[in-house]
């Protein structure tokens, strides 16, 4: 039984640490303050914290239907590039399979548009 | 262009997993075109269907042992074996999920977001649940089908998560207690996600090793680079803590009684039996077949892990109150166990294991049957105060528990006993002698929590809020019969299925 090979990553775990304590510790020492408008404000996109809404900050869930939508038809579109660039190669086979996946990517596809996932309001 | 060549697929040998993902998509077909007031009634018997079929499938192919997709899957004893057994299992707990009668309208909502007290809140209390919930069972029993049967960590993983991400769901669909529920759901997601990272650094840093994600092709690798590699110990290390984590082994469990109290019984029953069971077939094929010949250096680790988890489920199910976190508890130091069995690295302990998970799935399945029927007006009265003399109220079902709480502390005639033997004797016939004797001190301490129900249940008065048990609809009533009959018939002839076990016991590749 060796456990030697385990001593980098024990080094390892300990340089992590001392980074992160270190560049806590220091940023404040160290960094300058110019506080203004832009540092208060979410980064590039995203809510805002302040002034908080009176209803708790809600905003509408239709956002995140559509955002799962996209994932969807992207993750099948990455499917279907490298699919197109070897069509010839893949042959009857790779049509199948390909037809097969985009079946069920419209099983889900139709479950909401049934469900009503497509509709606005 | 060059002629690609594809690999062979051998479709009997997948066709029970083929069945049960197209009982999920057409599940979700029916979800989108058939009425709502038909969907209970279309897809129960179409999930009972799927997972039928899947087993004769399962019988039919029972001889294979073919590693076939281009080695992506390996059809072998193991996998065969741990498959019919997720089937098994997962019939149970769908038939505890299909039940409508104890609850009206299912132990699940449809929208389990709305805010108590509203106008869509007590509209919703009259409706029937959600059946949404029988095509993501289907992908879950899928999910971990595939995940018994992947040889390489890739199909591995994807494995993972079309079992996981299911369960995220299912867990916060309960209709009672619904922001527990949500609780549980948030945090077994984001633990899950956690450990999920984990198991895919784990992968990555193996990649990079050996230069390949098969099981067969790390063996060698490993087996070439002796014991001396960082990145093939820093890989198995990440890797385990993904697995570890699914089957709620010490020190990754703390996610296991928040979730098992929070999610609705059923699916807590389902993630006892047959995520455990899945999670071990993991763990089984990781550590026989991809690291077989470096384990020794791993040894005391893993000796370790399954020592504090022993002790740990153990001890903490004394101090529980709430019957759902003491099952939790108790589903902890059996995690601890099956990993004697393990750790043993035999084709015995591989029989054992998948023994001892057969025949605890059944047992647990039961044991929350059992729970879902102890109910006031409040839904299941679960804290253990409140089944202070359920025996004199409700004989049968208290008698009933006091067979499942004897099979669990293993006394003899019971499966609990025949599996534990099995475990032990494999671990001691691998010179495991102090986690045989854990086992045996962490067996002696679990058993009081559990001849507490029992003294509780008998030697108390009922007191004026006593629940009653509600009568069991046919599904529940079915599945408790089912599992009474495995608990029994495993104790007293095991022969059979531990003879099936032995036979399945060696993994190819």
């Amino acid at each position: 039984m060796s456990l030697s090979p385990y001593v980098p990553i024990a080094g390892m775990f300990i340089l992590a640490i001392v980074f992160a304590v270190f560049s806590v510790a220091v940023a404040p020492l160290l960094g300058p303050r110019r506080y203004n408008r832009a540092k208060l404000e979410a980064y590039e996109c995203g809510i805002e914290p302040s002034p908080q809404p009176v209803s708790g900050g809600r905003f509408p869930v239709k956002f995140y239907l559509t955002a799962m939508l996209f994932i969807i038809f992207d993750v099948e579109i990455i499917f279907l590039y490298p699919w197109a660039v070897s069509f010839d190669a893949l042959g009857t086979f790779g049509f199948v399979e390909m037809l097969l996946f985009i079946a069920t990517v419209f099983i889900a596809y139709a479950y909401v548009w049934r469900r009503g996932g497509l509709d606005w309001d | 262009m060059e002629e690609l060549h594809l690999p062979p697929i051998d479709y009997a040998a997948i066709a029970p997993l083929l069945l049960v993902f197209g009982a999920g998509c057409v599940g979700v077909l029916v979800e989108a075109f058939v009425p709502r007031a038909w969907r209970y009634r279309v897809q129960v018997p179409l999930l009972l269907a799927g997972l039928v079929a899947a087993l004769i499938a399962l019988i039919s192919v029972a001889d294979k042992r073919v590693s076939t997709a281009g080695g992506a899957l390996a059809i072998d004893g193991p996998a065969l074996f741990l498959q019919g057994g997720l089937v098994a299992l997962g019939i149970v707990s769908v038939l505890l999920i299909a039940e409508r009668r104890v609850e009206r309208g299912g132990a699940f909502v449809a929208q389990a977001s709305v805010v108590a007290g509203t106008d869509s809140d007590r509209r919703q209390s009259s409706q029937p649940g959600a059946t949404e919930v029988y095509p993501l069972t289907a992908f879950a029993l899928g999910g971990m089908m595939l995940f018994c049967a992947a040889n390489d960590l890739v199909t591995m993983f994807v494995a993972l998560e079309v079992f996981s991400l299911p369960l995220y769901l299912l867990c916060a669909l309960a209709r009672r207690r619904r922001l527990l529920s949500q609780e549980a759901s948030v945090k077994y997601f984001l633990l899950g996600a956690f450990s999920s990272a984990f198991f895919l650094y784990g992968v990555a840093l193996l990649y990079g090793f050996a230069g390949t994600m098969s099981f067969t092709g790390l063996r060698e690798a490993a087996a070439e680079a002796g014991s001396e590699d960082t990145l093939l110990f820093l890989g198995i290390a990440m890797l385990s803590v993904g697995l570890l984590f699914k089957a709620a082994m010490v020190p990754f469990h703390v996610w296991t009684p928040d979730v098992y109290q929070g999610a609705p019984t059923p699916v807590t029953g389902m993630m006892a039996a047959c995520t455990k069971l899945a999670a071990f077939g993991g763990i089984l094929r990781v550590f026989t077949v991809g690291f077989a010949d470096i384990n020794l250096d791993w040894e005391p680790i893993l000796i370790a892990v399954a020592i504090a988890t022993m002790l740990v489920g153990a001890v903490m199910a004394v101090t529980q109150t709430d019957i759902k976190r003491l099952l939790a508890y108790s589903s902890i130091a059996n995690a601890g166990y099956v990993f004697t069995g393990v750790l043993a690295l035999s084709e015995e302990g591989v029989a054992g294991t998948m023994f001892y998970l057969v025949a605890y799935g059944f047992t647990v399945l039961a044991a929350f049957a059992v729970v879902t029927l102890v109910r006031d007006a409040d839904g299941e009265a679960t804290h253990l105060s409140r089944w202070a003399g359920l025996g004199r109220r409700s004989p049968l079902f208290a008698g009933l528990f006091t067979v499942l709480m004897l099979a669990f502390a293993g006394i003899p005639l019971t499966s609990g006993f025949t599996s534990k033997f099995a475990v032990f004797s494999a671990a001691l016939g691998a010179d495991q002698v102090t986690l045989v004797i854990v086992g045996l001190i962490s067996s002696a301490v679990l058993a009081f929590p559990y001849l507490r129900v029992v003294v509780l249940m008998y030697l108390s008065e009922p007191a004026e809020d006593t629940p009653t048990v509600s009568l069991p609809g046919v599904f529940t009533s079915l599945a408790l019969v089912i599992g009474l009959v495995a608990t029994i018939g495993l104790g007293v002839v095991p022969g059979p299925v531990l003879e099936l076990a032995e036979q399945a016991s060696s993994f190819i590749g």
